[in-house]
């Protein structure tokens, strides 16, 4: 970004002072020094006119950018307004400028330029003219697509229903939205300009003599190579200078508009001394932290232990740190995000299920479930294929052989998730992790899932890691409820008691948010008060304390531990 | 991709009901670009007959040149049907181009259409060794430097590349030419500087063609490749423990060809341009060196036959593009829908 503005401030440096310094010295003919190599007089050689190429480089820089100039005007302008007219012509003669851009834009721009010369003739009026048109079209695609996206706004459709007339939607509305990614595209377009004037001059179909631009310098520098390569590459280093200025400018001004540069720094986590893990226990957690870049900790010290067979529900607000929790659980944080834990222990193989039924779109359902057989327990081939199609039968999918061969578009949302399970399911897993498997799914759906998982934990004993941030859900499915709170985990229960017995404000607060049959309906839901602080603001009290209506002063100050507050129920909060 | 319920409550989704759909999707989507393609070489046509009609003045007068007594400008016009009406002199031209009959030359009395299927081949040739050089080296190039650069890792590495291909990008076919030429022909002496003879003749300007496509495509698959790795399939992929290369490039790479083939095609097209250039450094027996001396010496109808030619095989090749994409991506047709 900073090299292309240096070279195309210095292009313009150069096309200003370039003619006034140099420009009698580019034109003073010499016919004792006609088509020199270089020298220490003339360091780029002289031309057959023994001409200065050096001097006549500087001084072309200002023709061949207005040249450039000069197409991009005409090529944005025409393209401008063809990418325009749809929006404000009748139905037909939109489709057909639509069809026509589409056409032109699959069409090489030299090809264009070449068709243009033809008509034109040889000269800068007819390369201009040819670039400027191969231009065009990839401007009226751009503003097509951009006053598409515009056009589909709420204030449009205001303006339109007023009666707000076309072209003053157009004029007021549309253009304005979209002149910066039109400007910014300026830039390339200039590059390409140039570039492509270059090309024309360079074959001998634009600038002619008299008169010279780079790429004429190029065609004259080029019939000389074998005998003084040097006087070629002048030219040819001011073009592709100009390009590369052009194009990395460009560049960096559309990925400034795009976004800010992240951080730098590089994640810590504590790292507190091992303890021993529960040998029986499918996973064994104790004090896991993950931490990010800047300070940021979305998850601070969470310990949790699963046996087998026990279904445990993790819950909270999104933010609340449960889905890092369960990437840590799978060793999937990802970079630069860093863990940190006293113990991280799995007692066996753990399987993942996501929010979205995540299946590679462009295999086979059969093969990437055989996959993970062949890979992980070398199985053959046609043993992996069978197991497959066992366990899409053992989730219920309708016709497993035939679901095996089918592309994952082919089925639905609900088929794919239960074949992601089926995938789980591949191996002997002692631990599912699912994180929000059944958000993106329907609420039938929905119900079908948790039988699933339901089921599978009753036949094979494999216990499962349940991440929602619905407590209904939890509350439906699982036998222990651990809450999260800002990356803490603020309260953790046997799920009997969860409907009564809560101790935390938060987990209550939860609860009492939900509809059920004796809700009364015409008032609205009952809802928390704030909002959750985000992980880098938790400050040295309780989390929750800014929401909560018991807080004290002691609860702003210091955070309350977690603590036995029953058999099977623990609580941080100094108010319970 | 409705899902059926029956009334028990029991689980039947639907049993793949998209498949049929899917297959006539695709059938349609062929038939839709089918039916685009010979549109578009129709209004082709007419635009490179129009080409001829738009040069101000006559052309044949601007061809002979001043100089040239009017009756042999008068028989050349008549010789090329310039003195019937247009729309009878469009429905001839029409005639003679679907019977392959483009002319003949001004200068040479070449008939166009031989020297179009003399030449027309070794222009083919470059730009399909070129762009098939330019995929092979600039898909791994590019997944392996998404895979280096995950998530923001090695900045170094994200910044080099980024600088390296912006710049090869910017830098024209012609400009590589000329320094090939320089280094490796005159200076080096290991290669020959110009015209087609041994396969060695081709190295330099199939090189010169390929370099910026390949940063091109290095750059779109690299983008690609890093939206791949963020979908939750790879995260379940790695979840289950696939060793990395099966990861990449059983799982990850098929669903990065689509867009990457899409550009690489239209980067064949943009080759089939650019070789004009290429050809015209190297002195290439190609259909481009010949079109620039056409549009130079005023030689119309073969400036006109070659434009032609040069503008179908773009259409033709942007219509496999699309149905090759819709063989590897059966999705891309009913996306398309």
């Amino acid at each position: 970004m900073r090299a292309g503005l240096a070279i195309v401030a210095a292009l313009i440096v150069l096309a200003i002072i370039g003619p006034p310094l140099w420009g009698d010295q580019a034109e003073a003919i010499n016919s004792a020094a006609i088509l020199q190599g270089a020298s220490a007089a003339h360091p780029l050689g002289t031309d057959n006119l023994g001409r200065d190429l050096l001097a006549r480089v500087l001084v072309a820089g200002r023709f061949t950018l207005m040249l450039a100039l000069l197409a991009t005007a005409i090529g944005a302008v025409v393209g401008t307004v063809l990418g325009a007219l749809p929006a404000v012509l009748p139905r037909k003669g939109a489709r057909f400028v639509t069809g026509l851009v589409n056409a032109l834009v699959a069409f090489p721009g030299l090809l264009l330029a070449m068709f243009v010369a033809v008509i034109a003739g040889l000269g800068a009026k007819g390369a201009v003219l040819g670039i400027g048109a191969a231009i065009a079209p990839g401007f009226a695609r751009l503003t097509q697509t951009l006053a598409a996206s515009v056009a589909g706004a709420d204030y449009v459709s205001a303006a339109r229903m007023l009666g707000v007339p076309r072209g003053r939607i157009l004029a007021r509305h549309v253009l304005p939205n979209i002149a910066e990614p039109l400007i910014l595209n300026l830039t390339q377009a200039m590059g390409g300009a140039l570039l492509g004037l270059a090309g024309m001059s360079f074959l001998g179909l634009g600038v002619q003599p008299p008169s010279f631009d780079w790429g004429r310098l190029l065609f004259d520098g080029f019939a000389r190579i074998y005998l003084t390569p040097e006087v070629a590459l002048g030219p040819a280093v001011a073009v592709a200078l100009a390009g590369i200025g052009f194009n990395l400018l460009g560049d960096g001004l559309v990925k400034k508009a795009r976004r800010a540069r992240p951080s730098t720094d590089k994640a810590v986590a504590p790292r507190p001394e091992p303890v021993a893990a529960d040998p029986e226990a499918v996973l064994d957690v104790r004090e896991l932290t993950v931490a990010f870049p800047g300070g940021v900790t979305p998850v601070r010290e969470l310990s949790l232990t699963i046996r087998p067979g026990e279904i445990v529900g993790l819950v909270g607000e999104s933010g609340s740190g449960k889905s890092l929790t369960a990437a840590a659980v799978g060793g999937l944080v990802p970079y630069p995000g860093v863990v940190g834990a006293s113990l991280l222990h799995r007692g066996g193989e753990v399987a993942m299920v996501f929010q979205e039924p995540a299946l590679n779109p462009a295999l086979k359902v059969g093969g990437q479930l055989a996959e993970v057989a062949i890979v992980r327990d070398g199985l053959s081939r046609a043993e992996a294929r069978e197991r497959a199609i066992d366990r899409l039968g053992r989730v219920h999918l309708p016709d497993p052989a035939r679901s095996a061969k089918s592309h994952p578009h082919e089925l639905s949302g609900g088929m794919r998730q239960r074949a992601v399970i089926a995938m789980g399911l591949m191996g002997s897993p002692k631990l599912i992790v699912a994180d929000e498997p059944t958000t993106a799914l329907d609420v039938t759906v929905q119900g079908q899932i948790l039988k699933l998982l339901r089921e599978v934990v009753d036949q094979t004993g494999s216990a499962v890691l349940f991440i929602s941030h619905d407590i209904a859900v939890v509350g439906e499915l699982c036998d222990r409820v651990v809450v999260m709170y800002a990356g803490r985990v603020v309260e953790e229960l046997p799920v009997k008691e969860l409907a009564a017995g809560a101790a935390h404000p938060y987990t209550r607060a939860l609860i009492a948010s939900l509809p059920d049959m004796e809700t009364d309906r015409s008032r609205p839901l009952a809802s928390i008060p704030g909002r959750q602080p985000a992980p880098a603001d938790v400050g040295e009290g309780c989390a929750f304390a800014p929401r909560c209506a018991l807080a004290t002063e002691r609860c702003a100050a210091e955070r309350p531990p977690l603590t036995v507050y029953g058999p099977a129920h623990r609580v941080a909060c100094w108010e319970a | 991709m409705a899902e059926l319920k029956n009334p028990a409550g029991a689980s039947i989704d639907a049993p793949a009901a998209a498949r049929p759909p899917a297959r006539s999707a695709t059938a349609r989507r062929l038939l839709r670009h089918a039916v685009r393609l010979v549109v578009s070489l129709a209004v082709l046509m007419v635009a490179s007959f129009a080409m001829i009609h738009l040069i101000p003045g006559d052309p044949v007068r601007a061809s002979l040149g001043p100089a040239a007594p009017v009756e042999l400008v008068e028989a050349r016009r008549a010789a090329l049907g310039l003195d019937r009406p247009w729309p009878e002199q469009l429905l001839t031209y029409t005639g003679d181009v679907l019977t392959g009959n483009f002319g003949t030359s001004f200068i040479t009395g070449e008939p166009v259409g031989q020297i179009i299927a003399t030449r027309l081949p070794n222009t083919l040739v470059l730009a399909l060794l070129a762009t098939l050089l330019a995929l092979a080296v600039a898909i791994p190039l590019g997944m392996w430097a998404a895979v280096r650069t995950e998530n923001g890792r090695n900045r170094g590495t994200e910044a080099g590349f980024g600088a390296a291909t912006g710049a090869a990008v910017a830098v024209p076919e012609f400009l590589y030419s000329i320094a090939l030429v320089a280094v490796f022909a005159i200076w080096l002496k290991w290669l020959p500087p110009a015209s087609k003879a041994g396969p060695e003749s081709y190295i330099l300007p199939i090189l010169a063609m390929s370099i910026g496509p390949t940063a091109m495509i290095a750059r779109i698959s690299r983008a690609q490749t890093l939206r791949e790795l963020g979908q939750d399939y790879v995260r379940l992929a790695r979840a289950n423990r696939l060793p990395v290369v099966r990861l990449h490039l059983r799982h990850v790479l098929p669903n990065t060809l689509t867009a990457t083939l899409t550009v690489g095609g239209l980067l064949l097209t943009s080759l089939i341009a650019g070789s004009v250039l290429v050809e015209y450094v190297f002195a290439w027996p190609g259909l481009g060196q010949r079109i620039v001396e056409s549009i130079t010496m005023k030689d119309y109808p073969v400036a006109q036959g070659a434009i032609l030619v040069y503008g179908a095989l773009v259409l033709i090749v942007n219509f496999l593009v699309d149905v090759l994409i819709g063989v590897l991506d059966p999705t891309s047709a009913l996306k398309e829908n």
